[in-house]
Formats: structure tokens, sequence, C-alpha cells
């Protein structure tokens, strides 16, 4: 068997985890492209079964309570989509020729929507690239919801109290040096952490030793201005329900434009000077009655 | 006639302010129900629809409809038609009052409303590219320029008095608010054209949901125009309705000249949003994209039929013609803003939303609100100029008050 492949999965594992215990400072990166060293999940649906053992170490790992729907008087933990208890979640696809199932969770950006969008930075770019949620700055406006071309981040809609719930790629689990739950427990290598660079290289491996099983492409590399979470796919990413996104990150148009007219402040505070000036001496000709000539 | 605001004088408690204090009531019983049982029980918003009517209507049509104060100011003291100044303090009013509710809505709106004081105020955490954090401030700093823009009204009224120590306030504050005014008045008109034109901004980053037909990097000055047509066009609603409920003479030749100045730009509106879709090769969604189309084309003659009614204006002066022009651009402004927000956003997966009971009565319960307040300010403060009541007449009051609140 290809026990260089396991060899070198495991090499990842072990390089995920080591990067994981060194600490660094969370540096703002929006706007910096992809980090080869940032942390990383390659999603390969062509492995994967759908046995959604990630689905439930992952709730195991982040507390989250199991959805149960009850079916015909039989309890299922069975969520059909990402929700407020429910970080990753493992879909059906089926485009006619080709089947089998696909993990989502957040794909953690490499220049985030959600965080580009958010007031105080509830969602920023935390350390390793990930895209990390702290409650106590966010308000609840629920634009990152908005902004998320994925449709990832979920409000807890239920309670009085709500938080916005996403995949922080088990932030609390790689500070302790080990690695998300969902790769750690995935029998398939069907979900393998690890660094950026070092996922992609390995994603470039497995199309050229089975052109035929996978279409010729990364999910992720470049697509919205790279994401941290990669894609392989027996079928065309849009029936995983990934979107054509370009190579412009989400957030890049308003950014620019907005960015464009508030450059430096300088159009506002112009504005602002032109029209004192104007209205001031316009004050005279106010507070005429109607009927009387104005000046100009 | 007389150019000075005076109180309009009368009852207060009339059948339709009692009607609208019911509907408060009702509405106040919702807004407890949402802060204890949360969003999810009270309202319909989902996951794919995170902003509904809260959002598209009483913060984006909401204070379109408050702009009366910013398009009058602009029109009065920097293109120097002082012949419209008994229009701008009562028009000041209304925009106070629409940004105080819209302030209000967005409470009941966010989440985690608690940490909302933060925002103002933790600004080494305000995050600089967040549009939603721009529209934010500049609408709390607004909310204040309008209040201190206003406070005439009230300082007058103390200044009458005569004795006591707000009537040597107002004395002393009034000269005061005159030197400042110019730069209150640009202040007034910058802090609008920033968070109005981001209102339309707010979408860009929704590239893949919002329909072809409405996203475009023209949304921040799409947004700013409409701005100003619905806030032009509430001046002539507001106009003719205080004439009609609170025996104000009608303004009828003067709000003429006006209409062409509206109906030109609701044409530039026009003509941006159509060379757009042309630069952007997408003039053929609009007989294509079904449902999307529809709402297009209703949008698009509900505001060119608006400009042709205020361009005929110019010919014969109506005042009944006026309204109807006035209404079809409210209505155009109204549904170009919501479709945006909400009928042509598609966050796929099979999403729908359509308001719940408990958000349009909270909706409602603004709007009465914003009614009854515009009621009590002009009925017993200088607001409104040319009015022959007193403070001390008391004459019956037509129902047609009630249609101040959608003027508001």
């Amino acid at each position: 068997m290809d026990i260089s492949r396991r060899t070198a999965l495991k090499t990842f594992v072990a390089a995920g985890a080591a990067a994981a215990g060194v600490p660094e400072a969370a540096a703002a990166r929006v706007g910096s492209g992809p980090s080869p060293d940032d942390h990383a999940l390659l999603v390969d649906a062509v492995r994967c079964v759908g046995c959604r053992a990630c689905v439930t170490r992952c709730r195991e790992a982040n507390g989250k309570a199991a959805d149960v729907q009850v079916v015909d008087g039989a309890a299922y933990d069975a969520p059909l989509d990402l929700n407020a208890r429910t970080l990753t979640v493992v879909k059906r696809f089926d485009d006619g020729h080709e089947a089998g199932f696909v993990k989502a969770q957040c794909m953690h950006c490499v220049h985030p929507a959600c965080a580009s969008v958010c007031m105080l930075g509830a969602l920023h770019k935390g350390a390793h690239g990930v895209v990390e949620y702290d409650a106590s700055k966010c308000v609840g406006c629920r634009y990152c919801q908005v902004a998320c071309p994925f449709n990832v981040p979920k409000f807890e809609w239920a309670k009085a109290a709500p938080r916005i719930v996403k995949c922080e790629l088990c932030r609390h689990r790689t500070a302790e040096g080990k690695i998300p739950a969902c790769a750690e427990v995935c029998p398939r290598d069907a979900v393998t952490f690890g660094a950026r660079g070092a996922l992609l290289a390995e994603a470039r491996r497995r199309l050229e030793a089975r052109p035929e099983a996978y279409q010729p492409a990364i999910y992720g590399e470049t697509d919205g201005g790279g994401t941290n979470v990669l894609y392989l796919s027996p079928v065309p990413f849009a029936t995983l329900g990934l979107p054509a996104l370009g190579t412009e990150p989400a957030p890049a148009l308003a950014e620019t434009i907005q960015h464009g007219i508030y450059q430096g402040f300088v159009a506002p505070v112009a504005l602002l000077g032109a029209l004192s000036l104007v209205t001031w001496r316009n004050r005279k000709a106010v507070g005429q009655a109607p009927g009387e000539e104005e000046r100009r | 006639m007389s150019v000075r605001a005076r109180p309009v004088g009368g009852k207060l408690l009339t059948t339709s302010v009692q009607i609208m204090l019911a509907v408060l009531g009702f509405a106040t019983i919702a807004a407890v129900a949402r802060f204890l049982k949360g969003l999810g029980a009270t309202t319909a918003m989902n996951d794919g629809f995170p902003w509904g009517i809260w959002i598209a209507f009483d913060v984006v049509v909401g204070t379109a409809l408050a702009s009366g104060g910013y398009a009058m100011a602009l029109l009065v003291y920097v293109l120097n038609k002082g012949r419209y100044h008994p229009l701008v303090r009562p028009a000041l009013v209304t925009s106070f009052l629409g940004y105080s509710m819209a302030g209000i809505a967005i409470v009941f709106d966010l989440g985690r409303f608690w940490n909302l004081w933060r925002v103002p105020l933790f600004f080494w955490e305000w995050n600089g590219t967040s549009i939603l954090l721009e529209v934010a401030l500049c609408m709390i700093v607004y909310t204040l320029v309008l209040a201190v823009e206003i406070s005439p009204a009230f300082l007058e009224r103390w200044s009458a008095d005569g004795h006591g120590a707000r009537a040597a306030l107002a004395r002393a504050w009034l000269p005061r608010l005159e030197r400042a005014l110019p730069f209150l008045v640009a202040l007034g008109l910058v802090l609008p054209t920033m968070h109005q034109s981001s209102l339309g901004a707010l979408l860009l980053v929704a590239q893949t949901k919002v329909h072809p037909l409405w996203h475009t990097g023209l949304l921040p000055l799409l947004f700013l125009l409409t701005a100003f047509a619905m806030g032009y066009a509430v001046i002539f609603f507001e106009a003719i309705f205080s004439a009609h409920a609170f025996g104000r003479p009608l303004e009828t030749r003067l709000l003429a000249r006006l209409g062409a100045f509206v109906a030109g730009i609701i044409v530039v509106f026009l003509a941006v949003r159509f060379s757009g879709l042309f630069a952007a090769d997408r003039l053929g969604l609009t007989v294509r994209a079904g449902g999307y189309a529809f709402f297009f084309w209703a949008e698009t003659l509900l505001l060119a039929a608006s400009a042709f009614l205020f361009l005929q204006q110019g010919v014969r002066a109506s005042a009944a013609a006026q309204l109807q022009a006035a209404l079809l651009a409210l209505a155009g402004g109204t549904l170009y803003r919501v479709d945006a927000f909400l009928t042509a956003y598609r966050p796929g997966q099979g999403w729908v939303y359509f308001p719940s009971f408990f958000e349009i009565l909270i909706t409602l319960g603004i709007v009465a609100t914003e009614t009854v307040a515009y009621v009590y300010l002009v009925r017993r403060y200088p607001v409104l100029a040319g009015v022959t009541g007193t403070e001390t007449e008391t004459k019956p009051v037509p129902a047609a008050a009630v249609g101040q609140g959608v003027a508001s």
C-alpha cells in the first residue's frame, strides 16, 4: 500500500500540532495574502464515506448539544445544515454521475468577509489564520451572516442572549498541541489538518496520483482570495455547494469602493469645510420671507 | 402670512392619537416578548435572512423618509433657496424623530443589544473596514446634530415664557446656536451624505446573494439619490397633510418649483441605474429575470411616473397632483430599498422570509410613536410656519392627522 502517503500525512499532523503549540501574537492579517504556515484543513470528497464521526466528535470537542430530530418515533442527531449547535455537517451530493459525501464548516478565508464587516472585530483573523469569534465585542447585528458567501456564521436564534456560532478550527485544542477533532477522528483521512502550504502540496500529489478521480483543481487555493480550508472533489465544486467566487476576496469590492471614497477621510472633511463656508456665506439669505428675492 | 414658526395648539388626545397610543401599547407587549424570548421565538428572521423589516424598513427606509431635513438643508443653505426656509424646521423635526426611531428599531434587532454602548465609545476596537460601523457612528452623531438643530424650537418657547431659569438659559443659547448654525448645517449635510450612501454600500459585500439587477458598484450613489428623492417627497407629503390637519396654508406654488428639482433627481437615479446595467451587460435581465424583473420595473415605473407628474407642476401647479407625485416617489424609493435588502436578497438553500406578526407590530408601534411625537411637537412647540393657530386655541382636528405617521 501507499506507506509513503501515510507517513506524509502523519508528518502533516505532527507539523500541525507543533505549529499549534507555538504561541503567536494574533496579528491583523486582513489585506495580506495566504500564508503557507496557517492552520488549514484539506477536505477530500473522494475519500469521505459519510460516517459523520467528525460531526459527533466536533460536538463533543466544542460542547454542543446534539441536534435531535425525531423521525417515526426514533431520534436521530441528523442536522441538515450548519446551525447554532452544529459547527460541521456532512452532506450528500449527487450530480447524476458521481455521488458521495462532503463535510462543511467555516472556510477560514484568507481575507474573510465576516471579519471585514464586523463593527468591533468580534470576528477577526487570529493566530495561525484562524477566523476567531469574541462574543464580548459582538452586538449581534448579524452582518457577518449577510457577508459570508458560504453562509457559515450561525446565530443562536432560540436564545435571549445569543451568540454567533461557527467553527474556530478547534483553537482551544490546537493551543494545547492537539489537532482539530474532525481531523483527529476521520478514519479515511478525508479531513486532514496541517499547515496550508503542506496541505496544498498533498492535494497536488493526490491530483497527480489519481487524476481520473478528481476535478483538476483545489477549491480554496485562490477562490475568494484563498481559504485555509481546501477541497478536493470528484464533481464540480458547485455540486458540493461551494460558490464560484473568482480569485478576488469577497470583501474586496466593498473595501475598494469604500476606501476610495473615504481614503484618509479627506473627502468628508473637505466636504464639511466647503459646506461650512457656503452655508456661512448664505446665512443672511436664510429666514427671508417667501417671495423676497434671493441673492443669486 | 408670517414666516415665523408657531405652535399649532389644539387638543392632543384626538381619536387618531388614541388609536396610535393603543398600537403603541400592543407593540410594547410584543417588545417585552422579544426581549424575554429572543429573536427566534418572535421574528421570522433566520440564518438565511438575518435582516428583516426592522432593518430593511425601520432603518433603511425609515431614515430615507427622515431625509427631509437633509434635503431641505441642502436646498436652503447651500443652493441658497431662502424661500423654502419655512419648510426646514418641520423637516428637521421629522428627521430627528425618524432617526431616533430607527435607533430604537436597531436595539430591537440587535441580538446582543447590551453591547451596543461599546460601539461609539470603544474607538480602539473600531474596525476600519466595517461599513456598518461607519453607518452606526454617522447615524448616532447625526441624530445628535438634528437634536441641536431643532433645539431652537424648544428654546424659543422657553424664551417666550418670559421668566425663570429656563427662559434665561434659552436667551443665552439661542444666539450661540445662531452663530454655530453654518457649521451645524454643514455637519448635518456631510453625515447623511456618508451614511445614506453607505446604506447601499452595506450590500456590496453580499455579491453572491443580492440579485444582479440590484447589485452594482453604484449602490452607494443610487442609495444617496433615493435618500434625496424620498426626502423631498416627504416634504410635499408633510406640507400638504399639515395644511389639511393643522389648517396651514397650502404652498402649492412654492412646492411646484421644488417638484422640478425632485423630478431631476429621479431622472438622474434612473439614468445611473440603467447605465450601470448597460455597462455590466445586464439590461437583458430586466426582461428575463422573472419576478425580479417585475419588481425592478415596478420601482422604475413608480419613480418615472413620479418624475413625470412633478415635471407637469411646471405647467399647472396642483396640490392633488403634487401629493400623488410625492406618494409615487415614496413608494418607488421604498420599494427599491426594501427590494435591495429583502426581495432581491437570495441566500440560497431554500431560505425564505416573511415578517412575523410581532415584527410587523413592533414596526407599527415605532411608526405610531413617531406620529404621536410629531403631533405633540407641532401642537406645543413652534415648528410649523404660517399657521394661524396659537397655543390657546382648541380646534377640532381632522382624522387626516393619521397620515403624519407615514411622513415621518
